[in-house]
């Protein structure tokens, strides 16, 4: 019943000389939490920015639901239900919380370009109900009308999870949800990952709190160095020697 | 959502009002006379037009003038080879100056920040060179574009002979004031669309390009297709003003291309508020009175105002207020300009913003005190 939904095939990327990712080979199935672990530097971040296009590979492709996003522009991976939300915070700082999360309603909606010039935007009635629940969702209700730039980093996070939720990506790919959250954010977030996963979302997440990661991922693929050096489930990775070599000789689990 | 709906309705009455009855309110400050209301409504809907590109995307154009141009002699044409009518010559105006826009816009959507800026400010200057050298038989080089009495007009009935005939409107005139409430009409409806555009789903996209351009790339969205219309709709207003100048009067010359027309929108917009409705418009207005005023003086009147004092003191206070008037006008525009962006960074209308915001919080303090006094007691 193994349905690979997301295979990222050989990518090499050095940047001038370093080798930032080699031979990385990954199968996501439908459905599962795929959690990428490793120490600072090792290439987690720039493995998903292959895959969204923002990086190309200098070889090797990705495929998503059929789909080669190698070469893809990121808005068209977008398009394709690939949904990423950022290490730091990415958002619109100088809109509000509610216009945050409508605008990628909108791209999902209205596709990469609509001239919808004689609407009202706040008219959008059911996008602006489903912006509102996904802030419910994350727990950002009551500073719906705000500024997104008045947030604390935190909060950032939480509705740029926000944002990605409100377009029900087919495949989410999450770099450090809970870097910069208080204990009981964390918590928060873990739960409503859960909840994620219950809806059967296909997610790839970077983490560093192996608390979050042993709670959540189906499987663990560790990256040390730009290569994956061991792939598995949670009690799988958990005794391998060579990860307790690479990645807990850094920081004590 | 009613209630904002209400307040754009509310805001359009006022604004068209406002205009419409520009006559009478202008009196008292010696501007109303059609002429100059005429260039107020003109470079209110140019500035108005910037601002759709500038005011919500960011991207700060240095080559509108080439589109106002453009606009112009699209009209002029239009008289010349079709009609009198100034319909045409205003449809003419804006889908030619559109055109252009598309083109320059094509090209110089490649870069962003200052890059773009240089590539417009390069391309209007091209065409404002193209228009004195190549492009002679088109734009009439330095003479400029007037109508002759050989013109066609093909739709027009034949004029009475000896005479070039004045635009109009099926047959009403176009001059004075029925020409200011043309000018007036083509205002209120250009206000509208970027009301509308400016609550839009479209508008919401380009404010949010200007936020955070990566992040509508990672969101989905095209962001080029959303600055080039928002380019194109912004050339359009400006070929619109530029048929406007020729339906007011009707030649074109290159010099309307020149890089310090571009600077001037620039600058009314930017003195008016970036980013605001309203804004732009007051920036144009400001500008286009003061020009009128202190471009008017001359050594002459300036001598008569300082008579009083003793002649050397006459001839210093002369010599020092002539730099900033008549010609020297642009040195006080870069004054009053300085003045705003460092003490009103978002122009008058934040300036209009800070003293409301004075007026209701000394208002709710007076409330809170009469509230807390009864307490006291
Ligand atoms: N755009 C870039 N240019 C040059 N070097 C980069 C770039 N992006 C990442 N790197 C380098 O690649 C390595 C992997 O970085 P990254 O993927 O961010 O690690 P992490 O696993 O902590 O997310 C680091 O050494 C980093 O300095
Ligand atoms: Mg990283």
């Amino acid at each position: 019943m193994d349905n690979v939904v997301f295979h990222v095939a050989d990518v090499h990327k050095s940047f001038a000389g370093l080798h930032a990712l080699s031979d990385i080979d990954l199968s996501v199935t439908e459905g599962e939490t795929h959690a990428i672990i490793g120490p600072n530097g090792a290439g987690k971040s720039t493995l998903l920015n292959v895959c969204i296009g923002r990086l190309k590979p200098d070889s090797g492709s990705v495929v998503f639901d059929g789909n080669t996003l190698t070469g893809k522009k990121p808005h068209e991976i977008n398009q394709l239900g690939v949904v990423r939300v950022f290490q730091t915070p990415e958002i619109f700082p100088d809109l509000t919380l509610l216009e945050n999360v409508m605008v990628p309603c909108l791209a999902k909606r209205d596709g990469s370009f609509k001239l919808n010039w004689f609407k009202s935007f706040r008219g959008e009635k059911s996008i602006r109900d489903h912006a509102v629940e996904t802030l419910v969702d994350v727990g950002l209700e009551s500073q719906v009308g705000s500024h997104a730039s008045n947030l604390s980093r935190g909060d950032k996070r939480r509705l740029e999870l926000a944002m990605g939720l409100a377009q029900k990506p087919k495949l989410l790919l999450l770099d450090e949800p809970t870097a910069g959250m208080a204990r009981h954010d964390t918590n928060a977030t873990i739960d409503l990952l859960k909840r994620i996963k219950a809806t059967g979302m296909t997610k790839v997440i970077i983490e560093h709190d192996m608390h979050v990661v042993f709670s959540l991922a189906d499987r663990i693929s560790v990256l040390a160095g730009g290569r994956i050096i061991a792939q598995g489930t949670p009690d799988e990775v958990k005794g391998n020697p060579k990860v307790v070599e690479a990645y807990l000789g850094e920081e004590q689990v | 959502m009613n209630s904002s709906a209400f307040k754009d309705t509310l805001l359009l009455v006022v604004f068209a009002t406002a205009i419409l009855t520009m006559p009478i309110w202008l009196k008292p400050f010696g501007a109303a006379y059609p002429d100059l209301m005429q260039r107020f409504a003109i470079y209110g809907l140019f500035a108005i037009g910037f601002n759709i590109l500038f005011g919500l995307t960011g991207y700060l154009s240095f080559g509108h003038a080439a589109f106002l141009g453009v606009g112009s002699y699209a009209a002029v044409w239009s008289f010349k080879l079709l009609t009198m009518n100034v319909l045409p010559a205003v449809f003419f105006g804006v889908i030619v100056a559109g055109f252009f826009a598309y083109l320059i816009g094509f090209i110089s959507l490649r870069r962003s920040g200052i890059y773009f800026s240089i590539l417009t400010l390069a391309f209007a200057q091209m065409c404002y060179n193209l228009a004195y050298s190549v492009l002679t038989p088109i734009t009439n080089g330095e003479t400029g574009l007037q109508l002759t009495l050989d013109d066609p007009r093909v739709l027009d009935a034949q004029a009475a002979a000896g005479s070039i005939p004045g635009t109009t409107l099926f047959g009403i005139p176009m001059t004075g004031i029925t020409g200011f409430y043309f000018c007036a009409v083509v205002l209120i409806i250009g206000f509208f669309i970027s009301m509308r555009i400016f609550n839009s789903p479209f508008g919401m996209m380009l404010k949010a390009i200007k936020s955070n351009q990566n992040r509508m790339s990672y969101t989905g969205f095209n962001t080029r297709p959303y600055l080039i219309w928002a380019f194109v709709i912004s050339g359009m207003y400006a070929g619109l003003a530029g048929s406007l100048l020729a339906v007011t009067d009707p030649l074109a010359g290159a010099e309307r291309m020149q890089w310090t027309a571009s600077g001037e929108v620039v600058l009314m917009t930017i003195l008016g508020g970036a980013g605001t409705l309203v804004g732009p418009f007051l920036g144009a207005g400001l500008i286009k009175y003061f020009e009128n005023i202190f471009s008017s003086f001359n050594e002459q009147i300036l001598h008569e105002a300082f008579a009083a004092l003793p002649d050397g003191l006459e001839n210093a206070l002369v010599g020092l207020t002539s730099l900033f008037v008549g010609e020297g006008w642009h040195l006080t525009l870069g004054l009053l300009f300085m003045v705003i962006v460092i003490f009103l960074p978002g122009g008058i209308m934040e300036g209009v913003r800070r003293i409301g915001s004075l007026f209701t919080r000394s208002g709710s303090k007076a409330k809170s005190e009469s509230s807390t006094a009864p307490e006291a007691r």
